[in-house]
């Protein structure tokens, strides 16, 4: 019989750092990132692809991290909410998170950071409807989206004054 | 969106002392942000400890079951599994949990594990501890647990027949609590009334808040000490010491509750000591840290679900002018499998009996039962939505069998503004507000003055168009003597939050909190009421983050629930910092040579004289001399520390538990939601076009934060009333167990909200503020009303469930006869 590969050596580059890992082949990617990587930002919400919360950027896609197997993102460039604000000054959509008030208990908060990174990537002037499209797959318990959809048209105008 | 703040009548009084550059009341950016948007939160799975175990709960696929066997041996085989744990295990180590009902339900077991007999899907039978998260899950397949079905008992009428199954053998007839409330004299109502509006059922269906972050820890156990460390997101961690300590036979002291960030409670986190206990003994048995993350699947399936509640037989006496006297209520609260927080359930929605109405007469008779379901826990708006909802309906349906004007019907019967304070029939005093303005302004959000024409338009386009009226009672800063009606055995009563405001070494204002946010702001809220007694800037004021039990910095009552905050929490902070700021004044005095401090002032970052402003002290040679350099100080301040502690206690009485009398919450903020639906007859399929909300939650101490809120829970309510449900099947299973089945409301889900804020100050409490963030439960109301109205010429249905998807809507609209069954109308 012949036995199954239970593991495999993957290189990735996260936030512009290069990582190499021997990883489970079954591991998600999620808990490569926040358990091997030690990057906890991304969180994981309900383990079944509806929530957002791992939500992290796979060479320019935003994809649901606990949907993806580590070894699928294999060669890839990942983009995670610690790599928002490299020297410590905010992204314009962390400011406006902030300034809107778009965020309670802030669990939700990185997944919806990132679709909407990954929105204002591809359509810089989004209208009201195409906002509240592209974080459809971000659930937030907390705020009923008024403030986080009002945060991103304010980031794609600018950000806050 | 568009907003009106209605500025009060009265101007906003805060305490005698002086609140000179006034940061309470303003939009202060929130000082969490920083960490929350850069991942830089530290939730509960994001510690770690060295050669943690990572726990997998093996549960039970029955609703109702003996267990007869548990062979752990294949899963304590496999490399990599450290352990496990079964409920002969906890029942040899921990004496059950302390139960809040009287005898006999009061006797009940509850372990954490099942010992015996599994008594819900999802119950948690054995625990094992692996390397990884995957190996856990895999040990956990390997787990061998044989059972006898039994019976499951998954109505709530159904649990209290005599030929019903038992779940616990110390709860006859499966009854928890049973109570009788008679206020003011029924009879007299019924006698004098015109007419008398008979409903034979209403229900309120059972469903969770779902935080974001499902519920779990990182526990220790130190080997030398005997202590634990609890790195949790359990929201009440007072409560939880205070059951899990007897639980594991040890003193609070050994208990040390840790937590930073909590990706939302809503009151779900509230019970999770029963998991805490399984992990402390892992952690203990294993000599090795040990984590749990909930999966979203147990959340749903067996973590703490809202309470679901039956009215029946329920008689509403109303004069011919829609006066209305009372009424009378036979009520069924289902608890689910275990009682945990319950049955206080049963006497915290009395804190809203009238609801929002001039009602003296009022008779109730409440049963809380167990069921073969999901345990069930306070959740947002916890026993007073359920009733609310029902104050609510009782309202709308009279309106609709008499043909009387659902906004004139209401003012009708509010409690007038004069009226403030206001005793209702059982003792409770609402403190203050005005409940026809409210209506008048929700009214105004969503253009009542042109709904004629709204509704002919949308008829034009072959659709239904209802408008409906929702109010919430958002009560808080609980009595917790209100629990001894209950059980008058109880030893609880009262309430206390603690603060600590230092002043360290170098100048640095530091504050300590009690309690557990889980997004509620209070590191901002506080800093702002520090700021404004200090005479600084909030960005001067360091909160901690987060709790931690070793502090020292918490009472009996910590924790976050219950809408406090405002009220105990920033009155303890304005304790706290009025003692600091004393301390400072006298040391300004001492070392500047004034003669009283009465010659001294605290401004930018200094005490100063008044009559010469160049001689000053800058906080950081207070905090340096007291700190470091005490020898300086003359004998009579050196008792002074900069360091102090205030408990903060409302002015609560014991209740009269003979009569079930007594204020039971120390403020009562109010909403009233307005909501306008459009429904397609062919379908059922409807969609909420214009909402309106108007939240009065007393003096805003942060207005964005009060207006988050108030969005958040809309959005909550709107959920429940229109999709989220947990279903059961006849076996006991759930069939919404997961966010496939269970649909929260995402970005394009929600209506356009308009929000408006009328503050009515609070007179009793420190601030002039009141506990908020739980008034939510209006939607429901608003939502139901709203369906009822646009189906008047359809048959004229009645509503009779705040759970009205899309189909039930469609069921209406095919057999209005069947629930117009359930109402008549007796004239006099």
């Amino acid at each position: 019989m012949i036995e199954p590969i239970r593991s495999q050596l993957i290189a990735v580059e996260v936030n512009g750092e290069r990582h190499e890992r021997d990883v489970e082949v079954r591991r998600l990617l999620v808990h490569f990132l926040r358990d091997d990587l030690d990057l906890t930002g991304t969180h994981v919400g309900c383990d079944t692809g509806n929530c957002g919360a791992c939500t992290v950027i796979v060479d320019g896609v935003a994809i649901k991290s606990c949907m993806m197997l580590a070894v699928q993102a294999d060669g890839s460039s990942i983009e995670t909410v610690e790599g928002l604000a490299p020297d410590g000054e905010l992204h314009p959509l962390q400011q406006a998170f902030s300034s809107f008030h778009a965020l309670q208990c802030g669990y939700c908060t990185p997944g919806m950071l990132m679709s909407a990174k990954h929105l204002l990537d591809h359509n810089p002037e989004p209208t009201e409807a195409e906002i509240r499209r592209a974080i459809q797959g971000n659930i937030c318990r907390c705020t009923g989206y008024v403030n986080i959809v009002e945060a991103i048209a304010s980031a794609a105008k600018g950000g806050p004054t | 969106m568009s907003e009106t703040t209605v500025t009060p009548d009265r101007p906003i009084t805060v305490e005698e002392t002086e609140t000179a550059p006034g940061f309470i009341g303003v939009n202060v950016p929130r000082k969490e942000d920083r960490r929350l948007v850069q991942g830089e939160g530290v939730f509960v799975d994001d510690v770690k400890r060295h050669g943690m175990a990572y726990v997998h709960f093996v549960r039970s696929p029955y609703a109702h079951a003996a267990i007869t066997r548990i062979d752990v041996s294949k899963a304590t085989a496999l490399e990599g599994v450290y352990g496990t744990l079964i409920g002969e295990e906890v029942a040899a180590e921990t004496e059950p949990f302390f139960q809040i009902a009287p005898p006999p339900a009061g006797e009940l077991k509850d372990y954490a594990l099942a010992v015996g007999k599994v008594r819900h899907v999802g119950e948690p039978v054995v625990a094992v501890a692996a390397a990884t998260r995957e190996l856990a899950r895999d040990a956990a397949d390997l787990v061998e647990v044989d059972y006898e079905p039994l019976e499951p008992i998954v109505d709530m009428e159904r649990a209290a027949e005599p030929s019903a199954p038992q779940l616990h053998d110390e709860a006859p007839a499966n009854t928890i609590w049973q109570g009788n409330f008679d206020y003011g004299d029924y009879d007299a109502a019924l006698a004098e009334a015109d007419k008398v509006v008979r409903i034979k059922r209403l229900h309120f269906h059972r469903f969770s808040s779902t935080p974001l972050e499902t519920s779990g820890a990182v526990v220790e156990y130190n080997r030398g000490t005997g202590q634990w460390t609890i790195h949790s997101n359990n929201q009440f961690p007072g409560f939880a010491i205070i059951m899990m300590g007897p639980a594991l036979k040890v003193g609070m002291d050994k208990l040390r509750f840790v937590s930073q960030d909590i990706g939302g409670g809503f009151g779900s986190k509230i019970c999770t000591h029963v998991q805490l206990v399984a992990l402390c003994l892992l952690a203990r048995k294993l000599k090795r840290a040990v984590n749990w993350t909930e999966w979203r699947t147990d959340q749903h399936t067996a973590n703490s679900h809202g309470n679901e509640r039956m009215f029946l037989d329920v008689e509403v006496p109303v004069r011919s002018d829609g006066t209305m006297l009372g009424f009378k209520a036979r009520m069924i609260d289902d608890c689910g499998a275990f009682t945990r927080y319950e049955p206080l359930g049963c006497i915290i929605w009395a804190q809203v009996t009238p609801g929002v109405y001039r009602w003296r007469n009022v008779r109730v008779d409440f049963t809380q039962v167990c069921t073969n379901k999901s345990p069930c826990g306070p959740n947002r708006g916890y026993s007073r939505m359920q009733h609310l909802w029902f104050t609510e309906r009782v309202i709308d349906i009279v309106a609709h069998e008499l043909g009387l004007d659902p906004v004139e019907i209401r003012k009708r019967n509010y409690i007038r503004a004069d009226e403030m304070p206001y005793e209702t029939p059982n003792g409770c005093v609402y403190d203050s507000g005005d409940y026809e303005r409210c209506l008048d302004e929700a009214l105004k959000l969503i253009d009542y003055g042109s709904i004629e024409t709204r509704r002919q338009d949308a008829e034009s386009r072959g659709k239904l168009l209802g408008v409906g009226i929702g109010s919430t009672l958002d009560s808080g800063t609980n009595n917790f003597g209100q629990s001894t009606i209950v059980n008058p055995e109880l030893q609880f009563s009262g309430n206390n939050e603690v603060a600590s405001v230092k002043l360290d070494i170098f100048g640095e204002i530091v504050v300590t909190l009690g309690t557990t946010p889980q997004g509620q702001s209070h590191e901002t809220t506080a800093a702002q009421v520090v700021a404004d007694l200090l005479n600084v800037s909030p960005d001067d004021v360091n909160v901690r983050a987060g709790h931690d039990s070793y502090w020292n910095s918490h009472a009996g009552f910590s924790g976050t629930y219950a809408s406090q905050f405002a009220v105990t929490g920033l009155g303890a902070v304005k304790g706290a910092t009025e003692m600091l700021r004393e301390q400072i004044l006298k040391i300004g005095a001492g070392v500047l040579g004034a003669g009283s401090t009465d010659e001294v002032e605290l401004a930018e970052g200094t005490v100063r004289r008044k009559d010469n402003p160049e001689a000053a002290l800058p906080f950081m040679a207070c905090g340096a001399i007291v700190n470091a350099n005490n020898a300086v100080l003359p004998l009579e301040l050196r008792d002074l520390t900069l360091n102090c502690r205030y408990v903060y206690v409302p002015p609560h009485q014991l209740p009269d538990t003979e009569r079930k009398y007594g204020n039971l919450t120390l403020t009562y903020a109010n909403q009233i939601h307005a909501c306008i639906v459009e429904v397609d007859p062919e379908t059922g399929v409807y969609e909420i076009v214009d909402y309106g909300a108007v939240d009065d939650c007393g003096v805003r101490i942060n207005p964005q934060i009060v207006e988050g809120q108030v969005q958040g829970a809309t959005a909550q309510s709107i959920g429940a009333a229109t999709h989220e449900t947990f279903v059961y099947d006849e076996d006991g299973n759930l069939l919404t167990p997961n966010f496939y089945d269970y649909h929260v409301p995402h970005a394009l889900d929600m209506p356009p909200l308009k929000a408006a804020y009328v503050e009515s100050p609070s007179p009793f409490t420190p601030l002039g503020a009141k506990g908020m963030g739980e008034g939510g439960g209006a939607g429901l109301s608003a939502v139901a009303a709203a369906l009822q109205d646009a189906l008047r010429n359809s048959g004229k249905p009645i509503v009779t469930s705040s759970s009205n998807p899309y189909h039930r809507v469609w069921e209406l609209l095919q057999n209005p006869e069947e629930s117009r069954q359930l109402v008549e109308v007796e004239e006099r």
